[in-house]
């Protein structure tokens, strides 16, 4: 607990001596102000305030407190002014492009008038025929590869853990930490190189004979698990971690076999880890755009190639506002599945201390 | 996240041989899986080894004329090569340069005085992990139409064409901070977590530091391996980036690969393969950095495993 340091000081001789400006009345008097006011003044509630888990607040009031009143005030608005240049860029750069795709998508221009007007025709269309397809085409892919990079994530993530090596362990984390990062443009050139028409690989195994075909639905799903499956690792190898072995051997004491631990113990703790790996995995895969282009360039069908296409300006007059329309449907679906990662991530984390 | 302390692993072969009641174990000791783990381990490391390996072949062997490394050393001459490397490098320091302008400060100030910002500030830094770079894209090439449709009497207009520079084109900057934001709020956030730091400014104050110096003498140092964890994020990030710059017609380094790629395939899986050593190597100057001794005990040993990237995939 680190607001543990500073509490003894709280109100006691030597802050006040140190701080001439002190006086004790005041500085009572700004604390309600920072908005642990019950917590405040009396010694017993403030040495609750840490095992209620108010850290930061707790640790504030003293620095706060040690400023003395009239400093204190001062004191507050630059605080908030540190915060401003990141509130407003976020506002200006974030929040003003988003706002300008909520408004495409939903809004109508008569090109002869030019006024405005409401409508959902681009939401419903952009939920229909080739476009729909596309969503669908996304959504399938990235469920796939996060389902099989979770589990084969998984699996070498417990290989690692039980192996006990602290070389192996660190060389995979390395490896993982490396290999999430090498995404995009560069992973589908490797891949091409590997086992495209001309691939090294491809030559020597034959694969062509054996119907293998790199730049479809199948050659796309092997080439995210490139870069899935160390996310997975990454993910996931601190819950494998937080696994005690303690549980284990309590386990067997009380007569559990292997499948037993596991369905009783194992899974339900690494269950929020897994969902949540999972999510996340999807997640990266949905949004994914630049593997994709380079190597299919649109044999699949796949949203995000779908909304390029129409930016880059192949589609009918009149359907930008569709791209914008495609753009909102995936960040709905995003956000729906961040809504589901974080609980998880929380709860998660209560057992990796 | 979790610092990996191993210690649960360490306690855990002594533990179970305690003196225990004489209750055998419900299962035969059975013999370690390891046949399990080499098999997992063998594949996994085929899997990912294959293709790395394959690409150097395909870069340097071509089928019936042997060996060459023209493909290397044709490179620095290559048309395009040398600007869009710039190009991006130099997006990188500045996107580097703004995020983490911005978000120290906000992050330092929600530690020391104004802890009811927090929630403000985590949201607005992790949205942007909502939002996939397509969709952002979309979004600011809108933005960037109202310049001619409605802007060109107003002197927006010419910041407008300002940010769209061929040479050096402010707007992806702009748009790789946002991106940028969730990663480095993370690093950063696990870095301070670590830092006791109302005291050490308090302390700092106390013998009468000014607010610069408490800044750059006490609180940045502290910060040193989740700062460095924040840069190598960000230009990861940047580097490998190719839906925002493609889309809104730029060409850094990533769109230059897939440009050429027709013409010199060779070329292209030689600088894909280049790409990758330049981040390995990255990564180890960085755990060097990370476990500097800064002078203090309970400098994070970096939120390495929170590394959960920012990919451009």
């Amino acid at each position: 607990m680190s607001s543990a340091s500073p509490t003894p000081t709280e109100g006691t001789a030597p802050t006040e001596g140190t701080a001439p400006a002190e006086g004790t009345a005041p500085a009572e008097g700004t604390a309600p102000a920072e908005g642990t006011a019950p917590a405040e003044g009396t010694a017993p509630a403030e040495g609750t305030a840490p095992a209620a888990g108010v850290t930061p607040a707790a640790g504030t009031v003293p620095a706060g407190e040690t400023a003395g009143g009239t400093r204190r005030r001062r004191r507050g608005p630059r605080t908030w002014l540190a915060a401003l240049p990141l509130v407003a860029f976020t506002g200006l750069c974030f929040g003003l492009p988003l706002g300008a795709l909520l408004y495409g998508a939903v809004t109508r221009t008569d090109p002869g008038t030019g006024a405005t007007a409401l409508t959902g025709e681009h939401l419903s269309r952009s939920l229909q025929g080739p476009y729909l397809g596309s969503l669908l085409g996304s959504v399938q892919l990235s469920a796939l590869t996060a389902l099989i990079a979770s589990v084969l994530g998984v699996l070498i993530a417990q290989a690692v853990v039980t192996s006990r090596s602290q070389a192996l362990r660190n060389a995979v984390l390395t490896a993982s930490g490396v290999l999430a990062n090498f995404g995009g443009v560069p992973l589908a050139f490797a891949f091409i190189a590997t086992v495209g028409i001309s691939g090294v690989v491809t030559q020597l195994a034959d694969l062509s004979s054996l119907g293998w075909n790199l730049y479809s639905f199948t050659g796309l799903a092997v080439v995210y698990l490139y870069f899935l499956i160390p996310l997975m690792v990454l993910v996931i190898l601190p819950a494998l971690d937080g696994l005690r072995p303690q549980w284990r051997e309590a386990a067997q004491n009380a007569g559990a076999g292997g499948w037993q631990y596991w369905r009783h113990v194992g899974i339900p703790v690494l269950a929020p880890s897994l969902l949540g790996g999972f999510v996340l995995l999807f997640g990266s895969a949905f949004a994914a755009h630049a593997t994709a282009a380079a190597l299919v360039g649109g044999s699949v069908p796949l949203v995000t190639l779908k909304i390029a296409d129409a930016l880059s300006g192949n589609v009918l007059v009149g359907q930008e506002n569709v791209a914008l329309a495609l753009g909102l449907d995936m960040i709905l679906i995003a956000g729906l599945v961040m809504a589901v990662h974080l609980p998880l991530q929380r709860r998660s984390a209560r057992w990796l201390r | 996240m979790a610092a990996m302390t191993p210690t649960a692993r360490e306690a855990a072969p002594e533990h179970g041989k305690e003196p225990s009641p004489p209750a055998p174990p419900a299962t035969p000791v059975r013999p370690r899986p390891r046949v399990w783990r080499g098999v997992v381990l063998g594949l996994g490391g085929a899997y990912f080894l294959i293709p790395l390996i394959a690409s150097f072949v395909f870069t340097v062997h071509t089928p019936g004329q042997g060996i060459s490394f023209e493909a290397y050393t044709a490179l620095l001459a290559a048309d395009g090569f040398t600007e869009s490397l710039l190009l991006s490098l130099g997006l990188a320091a500045a996107t580097i340069a703004l995020a983490l302008l911005l978000a120290v400060p906000a992050l330092v100030a929600v530690r020391i005085g104004a802890p009811r910002l927090r929630p403000v500030v985590e949201v607005m830094c992790m949205l942007p992990l909502v939002v996939p770079p397509i969709a952002l894209v979309t979004g600011i090439s809108t933005v960037l139409r109202w310049g001619p449709d409605h802007l060109s009497r107003t002197p927006l207009y010419q910041t407008f064409l300002a940010v769209q520079n061929e040479s050096f084109p402010f707007v992806l900057v702009l748009a790789y901070t946002v991106m940028a934001l969730p990663f480095v709020y993370r690093s950063l956030d696990a870095g301070l977590r670590a830092v006791d730091v109302p005291t050490l400014v308090e302390a700092a104050r106390n013998c009468g530091a000014n607010w610069p110096y408490v800044m750059f003498r006490v609180i940045l140092p502290n910060l040193r391996s989740s700062l460095a964890g924040a840069a190598f994020l960000t230009l990861a990030l940047v580097l490998g980036e190719f839906t925002i710059a493609s889309l809104l017609g730029f060409q850094p380094f990533a769109v230059w690969i897939v440009s050429i790629s027709g013409a010199h395939a060779r070329m292209s899986v030689a600088v894909s393969l280049l790409s990758l050593v330049i981040t390995w190597l990255l990564l180890l100057v960085l755990s060097r950095a990370g476990t500097a001794p800064t002078g203090t005990p309970g400098t994070p040993r970096s939120a390495r495993t929170s590394r959960t990237s920012p990919k451009e995939s």
